[in-house]
């Protein structure tokens, strides 16, 4: 702790006039200054953990080229577009909006910024200076479902979901392809929490699935509360974002787990270089933004080489998950034989496929 | 014993105006020391906190902002406080008007007419009164304490918005993503600078307060509301009608409240979403008494609210202080407000060294 003494306050006033100063000039030597608006907090060991994470890998990598800051817990409602243009007036020049919900603000921000870079995640409208990106989740989701299938005893497994979007009905039905694959008896249930981040219902709604005969729990949520519950109730989970093992060493089966450090430190270089371009990045295993966490010891070595023959596949493209033949739950053939779904199709699925249960909401 | 408390004979009301700044120069000590704990130079943490965010226009204008809906539901809950009905339920009376706003909003996605705000606005305004008719219809023919139903209407209310923006209101075009379509020109509130968000809706807000102020001070209907809050029986012995004037408090607020919603969903936002409120509906309850239900005191109240959300956001881009700091400063506020508000019935007498001094001044 430091002291407080009428020098370090003198300093403290000095170095306001100074720094309100020179804030107005930027020298070409400066380091890139990076912003990230984060849904929720640092600490939720999902979602925003994992962006934090990347937030700090690039600054590893990078170090001494770029200054990062960040905002946590910032509602996607009015607040969102005051603090991106807060971070955009304060001179950042690479922002990152990290939730869905921001995609409107960010755009209205971008457009009184037309020099400052920004990327929105898991958006679909992109502007002049307005890029996106996000991650093959599905193609991890797939490999659980693969395992899933061989684990179950009561052929049921439990779905915590946020909200019925195509990201979330995409790695629901990535699931159950991979659990199919394997056990085409088993089912998949699944409780809409409406919430991404929420982890009183979290729990609740993964009890509720146990309850219900689920031995396994898998979550598109980001806090690791229903892997918690799984672990009390003595039945299996799969994480989601990150690795989520210390929350339940018995009951984490293993995860479909995010990496953004490599994809932020590329965009920041690509900045600093001014190659930077405002497209679209939907990356996967291939490009290392997708990973598995570790796997537990109670999976069976023969399942892990299945699946790791499986996941170099993806890799090499010779497999993806969406190839047809893909049934909905109807028992009608919406992917035929030999076909593979465009990301256009992925990206905007509205339907379940065989082997979930209940209705999509609409 | 040298320090003594002892019960004045009747209220300060030097105090009562007093205890505010005092809590508020305590907080800002307190905060000093907070920064200071955190190993930042306290003058540039408080300068950050309470004055960057607020250094130009762009800020002044989002402290504006900021501050509309939290004023509009905390007059309106002044005048329930001064009947002495307890309605906790702006933050609902709120999210119905956003709702009701809404809807009317999207009937109008391809007109250009002038009737379309105006009809928004009322619509609105509606919504939030017919949520707050519930409780209030409630307690005049059930007895039932509007405390509890007021409060449980919130979360219903919260979750037909929800079902509203997830269901019918859901943009067609939007991937099914929560959120309804953006709102046309002629359903756009109208913003008072150009090229900033400082909405009609901040003007309503002080037009709000100011009848308010008439209406409780020179009107028979302000006179048996104060009279019905102080003494309930006075008011019965009067022949006033407490079940009209009960009606009548929770439609104003719900007025109020719902025109604070559709000004949100209309104004910084554009839009339905599912986070139309991060609680303003709560922090008005807060802003209310710390305004004392006195017009002038909520309108300083709801900036100052408003100042330490910005702040807290200016905090975390500027010196990377944690988050929690801003419900920190609000907490302490709140604490410091209720200990200073011992002094309005009591005082502390310093006594001496020669104790047992019986003074008897008035």
């Amino acid at each position: 702790m430091t002291r407080l003494s009428p020098a370090r306050l003198l300093n403290g006033a000095a170095t306001l006039l100074l720094s309100a100063a020179v804030s107005t000039a930027a020298f070409a030597a400066d380091p890139l200054k990076i912003g990230f608006v984060y849904v929720g907090p640092v600490g939720d060991a999902g979602w925003t953990f994992e962006h934090d994470a990347g937030r700090k890998e690039m600054e590893e990598a990078l170090a001494g080229k770029v200054e990062t800051s960040y905002v946590e817990s910032v509602s996607e409602g009015a607040d969102s577009q005051r603090v991106i243009r807060q971070l955009a007036q304060q001179g950042h020049d690479l922002i990152f909006t990290t939730s869905f919900g921001y995609m409107n603000p960010t755009l209205k921000v971008a457009r009184a910024f037309p020099k400052t870079s920004f990327m929105h995640a898991t958006g679909y409208k992109r502007s002049k200076n307005v890029g996106t990106y996000s991650a093959r989740f599905y193609e991890g989701r797939y490999l659980t479902g693969v395992i899933a299938g061989q684990m179950t005893k009561t052929n049921t497994i439990g779905y915590v979901a946020a909200f019925p979007i195509p990201e979330v009905v995409q790695g629901i039905n990535a699931f159950t392809l991979g659990l199919h694959s394997v056990n085409p008896q088993a089912k998949v249930k699944v409780i809409w929490i409406n919430s991404w981040y929420d982890p009183a219902k979290e729990r609740e709604a993964a009890e509720a699935l146990i309850a219900q005969g689920a031995d396994i729990i898998n979550q598109h949520t980001d806090s690791p509360a229903p892997v918690q519950a799984a672990q009390e109730k003595g039945v299996y989970a799969f994480g989601y974002d990150s690795d989520m093992t210390a929350f339940g060493p018995d009951a984490h089966l293993t995860g479909s787990v995010v990496h953004w450090g490599g994809f932020y430190t590329q965009t920041a270089r690509a900045v600093m270089d001014g190659s930077w371009k405002a497209d679209d990045t939907w990356g996967g295993m291939a490009v290392d933004m997708v990973k598995m966490a570790p796997y537990n010891k109670a999976i069976p070595q023969t399942v892990i080489d299945q699946v790791e023959a499986i996941k170099a596949k993806i890799i090499d493209g010779s497999f993806h998950p969406f190839q047809g033949p893909i049934k909905d739950q109807q028992g009608e053939l919406k992917v035929a034989d030999g076909t593979t779904m465009s990301d256009g199709e992925i990206l905007s699925f509205n339907w379940y496929v065989e082997g979930v249960q209940g209705e999509l909401p609409k | 014993m040298l320090v003594n408390v002892e019960r004045r004979a009747q209220g300060s009301r030097t105090m009562a105006y007093m205890s505010p700044v005092l809590a508020m120069v305590l907080t800002l000590f307190t905060g000093a020391l907070l920064f200071w704990i955190q190993e930042q130079n306290p003058l540039q943490g408080l300068y950050t906190f309470f004055i960057l965010p607020v250094a130009d226009l762009y800020g002044l204008s989002e402290l504006g902002v900021k501050a509309a809906p939290i004023l509009l539901c905390a007059a309106g809950l002044a005048v329930c406080f001064r009947a002495n009905v307890w309605n906790i339920g702006a933050e609902g009376q709120l999210l119905m008007g956003a709702l009701f706003g809404s809807w009317v909003a999207l009937q109008f996605l391809e007109s250009t007419s002038g009737w379309a705000m105006p009809l928004v606005l009322l619509s609105g305004a509606l919504g939030g009164m017919c949520w707050a008719a519930i409780p209030a219809i409630l307690k005049n023919h059930f007895n039932t304490n509007e405390i509890l139903t007021t409060i449980m209407l919130n979360y219903v209310a919260l979750n037909l918005l929800l079902f509203g923006v997830h269901g019918p209101l859901k943009d067609p075009d939007g991937f099914n993503f929560p959120e309804s379509a953006l709102f046309s020109e002629a359903t756009t509130l109208p913003v008072l600078i150009e090229g900033y968000r400082l909405h009609l809706g901040a003007l309503l807000a002080l037009l709000a307060v100011v009848a308010v102020w008439v209406v409780l001070s020179r009107t028979f209907i302000g006179f048996q509301i104060r009279v019905l809050g102080m003494d309930s029986s006075a008011a019965h012995y009067a022949g006033f009608r407490e079940k009209k004037l009960v009606l009548l408090v929770l439609l104003f607020c719900g007025a109020m409240a719902g025109l604070a919603g559709v000004s949100e969903v209309t104004g910084p936002i554009g839009q339905l979403v599912p986070t139309v409120s991060p609680g303003y509906g709560y922090s008005a309850i807060i802003v209310a008494f710390l305004g004392r239900l006195h017009p002038v005191g909520i309108v300083l109240a709801s900036l100052l609210m408003a100042l330490v959300y910005m702040g807290s956001e200016m905090g975390q881009i500027q010196m990377g202080l944690p988050l929690a700091l801003g419900g920190l400063f609000q907490g302490v506020l709140l604490f410091y407000l209720l200990a200073c508000d011992f002094l309005i019935m009591y005082r502390i007498r310093w006594q001496g060294f020669a104790s047992n001094v019986a003074t008897n001044e008035a």
